[in-house]
C-alpha cells in the first residue's frame, strides 16, 4: 500500500504497531464517537465509519466497508424498533420501497467486487459531501393532505402519524420516482457500506411528501434490510473481519444509544456544523486518496 | 385509511411485533459478539495488529455452515461472527415477520411485494451473487 501523506503514514504505522487490544480499544472508541455524533446529528454514525478506518486507522477500503455495514444494521435496527412502536414509520411505503433498495444493494454489492477501490473511494467523497451540504440546508417539510398518487390509493400507502394534536392522516405522492430514487440509494449502500439515509429522506420528503418524522423513522426502518442484503455478499466474499467489526460495531451501537438519550431538547445546530465539517475534510482526503489512486 | 381494529391483526399489532422482534434481535447478536470479543482479546489480545493488507476472510469464516463449526469448536473469531450473521438475520427475520402479518391479514399485494424482498435477501445471504 503506498501512502501519501507523511502525517497519516506516520499515524498509520503507529497504530498498526499497536497490539490487537489497543487497537479495538481505539477503533471502538472512534466509532463510539462517529455513532454520538450521528445520532446527535441525524447524519448517522455509518457515514464517518469508512474514512475514519481506511485514513486514520490504515484499515483495507473492503474490510471498513465489511465493518461499517453491520454497524448500519446494528444501529438501524435498534432505532427503528423505538420508532415503529411509536406509530411514525410507514411500514407499507418501507416493504414497498425495499424492493428497489434491496435490488440496487445486490447491484451495489456485485460492483464493488468489479470496480477498484480508487473509484470506490472517489464515489464515497461525493457521497460525503453531498451528505454535509444536505445536513447544512435542512429540506422544508411538504406534508400532503391533498389527492394522492393513485398507486399510493391501490397499495394503500396513505396513512396518519402522531403529531401533538393527535393521529394527523397523509397522503402519499410521487411513487415511481420515490422508488427510483430509492434504487440509486440501494446501490450507493451496497458499493460504500453506509445506510444512504440522506438519500432515502430526499426520496420520501421531496418526492413522495411524507411528514419529515415519517420519512426519517421510515427510511431507518429500511436501512436494516438494504444493509443486510448487501452485508451477505459482503460476508460470503470473505470481506467482513470479526476482529475488525467488533469494535466498530459495538462502539457505534453505544455511541447511538447515547446519543438518542442525549437527544431530547439538545440544540444540535453548532454541533451540526462541526460533524458537517469533519465530513467534507474526510471527503477531501478520500477524493484526494481516491484520485491518487491508492486506497 | 387506517386497518380496521375488527382485523385479526391491526397494523397497530403488527408494528408492535416487529418492534419487539428488531430489539430481540439487536440485544441477542450484540451479547454473541461481546462474547466472542472477550473470549477473542483473552487469547490475541497481545498479539500484533494488521487490518492494513486485505486478505479475504478463511472460507470457515464466509458461510454458516462454516461459523458454525468454529462455534462448535468454540474459536472465537467464529463466534464473534455468528453474533455478526445473526445481526445481519434480524432484519431478514422481519421481513419474514411482515410476510405472515400480510398472509394473515389477506392483504395480497403485500404478499407479494414482502415475498420479493424477502426472496432478494435469501438470495444475497446464500451467496446468490457472483465475487
Amino acid at each position: 500500500m503506498k501512502l501519501r501523506h507523511q502525517n497519516i503514514a506516520d499515524s498509520i504505522d503507529t497504530i498498526q504497531a499497536v497490539s490487537v487490544l489497543l487497537f479495538t480499544a481505539l477503533v471502538g472508541g472512534g466509532s463510539f464517537c462517529a455513532g454520538l455524533l450521528g445520532s446527535l446529528t441525524g447524519l448517522g454514525g455509518g457515514i464517518v465509519i469508512v474514512p475514519m478506518l481506511t485514513l486514520l486507522f490504515g484499515v483495507d477500503l473492503r474490510y471498513a466497508i465489511g465493518a461499517s455495514l453491520v454497524s448500519v444494521i446494528a444501529t438501524s435496527s435498534g432505532a427503528a424498533a423505538a420508532y415503529v412502536k411509536e406509530g411514525y414509520t410507514n411500514v407499507r411505503v418501507g416493504m414497498l420501497l425495499e424492493i428497489a433498495t434491496t435490488l440496487g444493494a445486490l447491484g451495489g454489492a456485485y460492483l464493488a467486487g468489479r470496480i477498484g477501490t480508487s473509484a470506490i473511494a472517489v464515489i464515497f467523497a461525493l457521497v460525503l459531501l453531498y451528505s454535509a451540504y444536505r445536513s447544512m440546508k435542512p429540506l422544508a417539510e411538504h406534508v400532503s393532505t391533498d389527492t394522492a398518487h393513485p398507486l399510493a390509493d391501490t397499495l394503500r400507502l396513505n396513512s396518519t402519524y402522531p403529531t401533538p394534536n393527535g393521529f394527523q392522516p397523509y397522503t402519499v405522492q410521487g411513487v415511481p420516482a420515490g422508488f427510483g430514487l430509492m434504487a440509486l440509494a440501494g446501490v450507493l449502500s451496497g458499493l460504500l457500506g453506509i445506510g444512504s439515509g440522506a438519500l432515502k429522506v430526499l426520496a420520501m420528503d421531496q418526492l413522495m411528501h411524507l411528514p419529515f418524522k415519517v420519512s426519517t423513522t421510515t427510511s431507518n426502518f429500511m436501512i436494516g434490510v438494504t444493509a443486510a442484503a448487501s452485508a451477505g455478499i459482503y460476508l460470503s466474499r470473505g470481506y467482513i473481519d470479526p476482529v475488525l467489526a467488533l469494535p466498530v460495531m459495538l462502539g457505534v451501537l453505544a455511541g447511538a444509544l447515547t446519543g438518542a438519550r442525549v437527544l431530547a431538547g439538545a440544540k444540535t445546530t453548532i454541533l451540526r456544523r462541526l460533524f458537517s465539517a469533519v465530513v467534507i475534510v474526510l471527503a477531501l482526503e478520500m477524493l484526494y486518496n481516491g484520485i491518487r489512486g491508492g486506497v | 385509511m387506517e386497518t380496521p381494529r375488527t382485523q385479526r391483526w391491526s397494523d397497530y399489532d403488527v408494528d408492535q411485533l416487529l418492534g419487539n422482534l428488531l430489539r430481540i434481535g439487536v440485544i441477542i447478536a450484540t451479547i454473541v459478539t461481546a462474547a466472542g470479543g472477550v473470549l477473542y482479546l483473552a487469547q490475541h489480545g497481545l498479539e500484533q495488529a494488521d487490518r492494513r493488507v486485505f486478505q479475504g476472510e478463511p472460507p470457515e469464516l464466509r458461510g454458516v455452515r462454516g461459523i458454525i463449526g468454529g462455534v462448535l469448536a468454540l474459536h472465537a473469531s467464529a463466534i464473534i461472527q455468528l453474533g455478526l450473521v445473526l445481526l445481519i438475520a434480524t432484519p431478514v427475520a422481519r421481513v419474514a415477520m411482515s410476510l405472515v402479518a400480510f398472509i394473515l391479514q389477506r392483504d395480497r399485494v403485500f404478499i407479494v411485494v414482502t415475498s420479493i424482498v424477502l426472496a432478494l435477501l435469501i438470495f444475497s445471504l446464500t451467496g446468490g451473487v457472483p465475487g
